[in-house]
């Protein structure tokens, strides 16, 4: 009888998670539960202004303090050549400021003590005497002629330009606007954030003079990459570099680059020879940590009066404050950012993207989305809604005239991406019925006659996860594939060890399954294991939601290439030809008669008991899986509103999301991931940035200034599916963490306008506070939520 | 605690003042000689090795540092060590019994009210007291309850769900 798959928790499974069992318990293993012998504390000085020279540090009333191991500033670290350091995007970042300070809260001196409080004590009693210079907190003053130059540590780095890139078909985009009937525009910023996961940044470094090994805690999405990173720039040899990532307390893109902290208590830890633990306190977190967005976007679109796509011309100026050590792949500057208008079938576009230096902390970390995706989509559907209200045609009929149809994929994209599945159309009508379009619409009128207003807003896009092939994709060099390792034990019980590494998706739960699916080994009986380099295969790590569409194909396929030796091994035990075998789940049978069969279970068995001649024993394989495509999965995130013409505070009525993501491995998991995701899209929309003032003090460093919505503030959502499954993707997944964190603000943001609409307001920047709603309501015109300073206002 | 080795430390500062505080902790006298400044939280994270008490914020605002005191929720990382001599503790670790889990927690497994976890005890904990107080909330009620607490991974929706099924089960068990 064959197996059951949802029984033994394969494929399609709602599978309740492993790694709960730990978590429930508070028996969780997150990096500052880790005690190790010996172990002592390091603590960060960082500065309190944005641009400052350095003129002297006196470190020797912190020496005096009993309990102090260690002082160590700018340096200690250029004494061993480790003042500066590479970053993911062939910059360099200051590890411990030598010369100038650039940024506020960037890190200048450090102290290793025998407890935290010391340590703190410690770094106050720090005496640093600086020389302010001028700062400059945006591009446009970062552009202007006579800017002071932020990156003078660098040769032939002469204006603050980090690049200038394009992308596109200028020519053909040109003529595409010479042929509009109508040409529509949009200007907006995509205001700083921060994903700031619950747990902040930290290491252990623990270095062994006796074995040369130096081993590593660390909060890290990516332990290859960082191990990659710590042979580099500390000059050890690889193989004598063990990092451990440990449980992540979140990390939504925030654990992706090497942070000055890792290195200095490595530094110390070396210096030392004992182990040293460095745990970053929230404002540190904040201030000095990957943020994301903060980039000015500009757009105009080619239409035709009957509501045709022409054409689309966008120009980006991002900040990426004082060091550009953001992970994007390596051709492409500004991330996946031209994969916008991906879902539409647009003839010609082009778009131009600078970045520039400014005095905050480094930035354009992707925050839970696939390198600069959020941006993309979110100045996308704001710019379809611009444009189907100045055609005076329905916004979703607007989508539906431009959508990619079912029937022309594979389709490439006017940017040169390849989408290959969809269901757009249907997507869209699911929402719409869902959230009662046409009702709605009534509603709205019949209450715009009591003076109340009410709104729609709509999202549709598909966005590029799972970067990616190796083609396209590399960081500092190394392709972007990813590796899965299964051994399987004599009683058909496993191990599966993969590259990427879980920051609470769910990794432990969902690989087993796909093994449970590949193999029919109940995925109860498969342990997974992830971030420890000495243990797992090389991998890129977990970020720009490419785990299942990388890591989980090799889980994939490693269970095939375990399942083609079982096969072998189950000829012998059959005394049949191997090309005499059937598979079902879980079992290989005789063709002819397939009451004869043998379990996976007894093949594992046979693997080490039981071998033919010339087959080598054991039952254990590895995979590296280079995908052929990006995965392209699709959403329809609907909001609807009610705003208070009296305040400006609006409310959400209902929201509808439409996830096609293919194939879910784990419904349950995937429906968690999408919640999350649609809370942290309604966070940016109504509450969450980051500021800074004209000195450069960053106004939101701490969970007072910086507001993260909680249970009470945060609306129901009703979820949806359609499923296309990926046409390349081995069991048909396609991304989905970050889906709705891209898509959804539009969505918010769309729903307010639609509100509003009529009284000739075309933008109002995020986060829609009330006040800046309750501006545009009033004195009827685009709210910018950062105004371009001028040199000479400051 | 066995006494057959303790280390002493080799000289102690003579200025730090320091004093002897015993608090009921999950039903067991702890006692520790410490800092006048030591944070509860630290206490019980690395004085009594009790990790599952997390911290996550330098302002109170996010509530992974949420233990009972005296069964109701504090911010542990806002309190400091002294002003818990003498009461009592529970923290996460406390929180199921020798061979079972409490409803709160056997509810945030079944509906996947928990991601990365590192909110999971403070939530489970504001939980726990919520409960006590009002059996049988409205979605409203959990919302509020728990806006103490913040969570990164989840949305909120499936935490609330959990309490509401952890409210059901312990209203079951009440009833027998
Ligand atoms: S650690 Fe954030 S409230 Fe206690
Ligand atoms: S589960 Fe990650 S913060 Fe709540």
């Amino acid at each position: 009888m064959q197996l059951d798959e949802i029984k033994i928790g394969g494929l399609g499974a709602s599978r309740r998670r492993v790694e709960d069992n730990r978590f429930i318990r508070g028996k969780g293993n997150y990096v500052d539960d880790i005690v190790l012998p010996g172990m002592l504390h390091m603590e960060i000085l960082r500065s309190p202004l944005a641009h400052a020279r350095i003129k002297s540090i006196d470190t020797t009333k912190a020496w005096a303090i009993p309990g102090v191991r260690l002082v160590m500033t700018g340096e200690t670290m250029a004494s061993r050549n480790l003042a500066w350091m590479p970053t993911l995007s062939y910059d360099t970042q200051a590890v411990l400021a030598t010369d100038k300070v650039r940024f506020q809260g960037q890190e200048v001196a450090c102290v290793i003590a025998d407890d935290p409080y010391i340590a703190k004590d410690a770094c106050e009693a720090i005496v640093v005497e600086y020389e302010p210079l001028p700062v400059i907190v945006n591009p446009q003053q970062a552009l202007a002629p006579g800017a002071p130059l932020i990156r003078d540590d660098k040769e032939n780095q002469l204006d603050n330009v980090v690049f200038d890139w394009a992308v596109g078909d200028k020519d053909g985009t040109d003529r595409a606007f010479a042929a509009a009937d109508v040409v529509s525009k949009l200007e907006l910023h995509y205001p700083r954030s921060h994903p700031s996961p619950l747990e902040s940044c930290g290491s252990i470094a623990d270095f062994d003079r006796a074995t040369s090994k130096l081993t590593v805690y660390m909060t890290t999405q990516a332990p290859h990459i960082i191990r990659a990173a710590v042979a580099l720039v500390a000059e050890l040899p690889e193989h004598m570099i063990r990092i451990i990532s440990p449980d992540l307390g979140g990390g939504f893109g925030n654990k992706v680059p090497v942070y000055p902290g890792y290195v200095a208590s490595i530094l110390a830890s070396i210096l030392l020879e004992r182990p040293v633990k460095w745990i970053e306190d929230k404002t540190g977190n904040l201030i000095s940590t990957g943020f994301a967005r903060d980039i000015y976007l500009h757009g105009e679109m080619a239409l035709r009066k009957d509501g045709k796509i022409l054409g689309v011309r966008m120009h980006t100026d991002s900040d990426h404050g004082a060091f550009f050590s953001d992970a994007q792949p390596s051709k492409f500057k500004i991330g996946l950012m031209h994969s916008t208008f991906a879902c539409y079938d647009i003839p010609a576009a082009h778009l131009t993207a600078r970045g520039v230096y400014t005095n905050k902390a480094p930035g354009g970390v992707a925050y839970r989305c696939s390198f600069r995706v959020t941006e993309a989509m979110f100045f996308q559907e704001r710019m379809v809604q611009a444009a189907a209200d100045d055609l005076g045609i329905d916004q979703a009929e607007f989508r539906r005239i431009n959508f990619v149809r079912d029937d022309d994929f594979p389709h490439r994209t006017a940017f040169g991406f390849l989408t290959d599945s969809g269901q757009y159309g249907k997507c869209l009508d699911v929402g719409l019925e869902a959230i009662g379009y046409q009702d709605f619409l009534r509603q709205k009128a019949e209450a715009a006659k009591q003076g109340r207003l009410l709104g729609i807003g709509i999202s549709t896009m598909t966005e590029p996860l799972g970067a990616g092939n190796s083609r396209e994709y590399d960081i500092l060099g190394i392709k972007m594939f990813d590796s899965a390792e299964l051994r399987v034990h004599m009683t058909g019980k496993a191990i599966l060890r993969t590259g990427a590494k879980s920051q609470g998706q769910g990794h432990e739960t969902t690989w087993a399954q796909i093994v449970a699916h590949e193999l029919g080994i109940p995925a109860d009986d498969v342990t997974v294991e992830e971030g420890d380099t000495d243990t797992a295969p090389f991998g890129m790590g977990t970020y720009a939601s490419r785990s299942t569409p990388v890591a989980g194909a090799a889980v994939a396929m490693v269970s095939r290439k375990i399942r083609a030796k079982a096969r072998k091994l189950a000829a012998h035990l059959l005394e049949v030809s191997e090309e005499d075998i059937e598979w079902e789940l879980g079992r290989f049978y005789v063709r002819s008669s397939p009451d004869r069969g043998v379990t996976i279970q007894e093949c594992a068995m046979a693997a080490y008991s039981n071998v033919p001649d010339g087959l080598e024993p054991g039952l254990e394989n590895n995979a590296y899986y280079d995908p052929p495509n990006l995965t392209w999965p699709f959403a329809c995130y609907i909001a609807t509103v009610e705003v208070d013409p009296g305040t400006g505070v609006w409310d959400v009525l209902n929201m509808v999301a439409v996830d096609d993501c293919g194939v879910r491995i784990n419904p349950m998991i995937v429906e968690g991931q999408i919640m999350g995701g649609l809370t942290e899209a309604y966070a940016m929309a109504s509450m969450q940035f980051i500021t800074f003032d004209a000195e450069g003090n960053c106004v939101g460093s701490n969970f007072m200034d910086y507001l993260l919505p909680t249970a009470w503030e945060t609306p129901g959502f009703e979820l949806h599916e359609v499923v296309t499954p990926c046409p390349h993707h081995p069991i048909g997944a396609k991304g989905i963490g970050e889906c709705a964190t891209v898509g959804g603000p539009a969505a918010f943001v769309n729903a307010v306008m639609d509100a509003i609409k009529g009284i000739g307001v075309r933008n109002i920047d995020m986060p829609l506070l009330p006040d800046r709603v309750y501006e545009a309501l009033t004195e009827r015109h685009d709210v910018s939520g950062a105004p371009p300073v001028k040199m000479d206002d400051r | 605690m066995s006494s057959l080795f303790a280390e002493v430390p080799p000289e102690p500062a003579s200025d730090v003042p320091v004093r002897r505080v015993t608090i009921n902790v999950n039903g067991e006298a702890r006692t520790a000689v410490i800092e006048p400044r030591l944070l509860l939280a630290h206490l019980l994270r690395q004085g009594f090795g009790l990790t599952g008490t997390h911290t996550g914020c330098d302002t109170t605002n996010c509530g992974v540092c949420t233990v009972l005191f005296d069964g109701t929720p504090i911010k542990s990382c806002t309190m400091l060590a002294v002003q818990a001599d003498g009461h009592n503790i529970l923290t996460v670790e406390g929180l199921a019994g020798a061979s079972e889990l409490h409803p709160v927690q056997e509810a945030f497994k079944d509906e996947h009210g928990l991601q990365c976890g590192f909110c999971t005890p403070g939530m489970m904990l504001t939980a726990k007291a919520f409960l006590e107080t009002n059996p049988d909330p409205t979605e409203d009620e959990v919302r509020w309850a728990l806006s103490g607490n913040l969570c990164r991974c989840t949305g909120y929706q499936n935490i609330v769900k959990s309490v509401l099924a952890a409210a059901e089960k312990l209203r079951g068990q009440a009833g027998n």
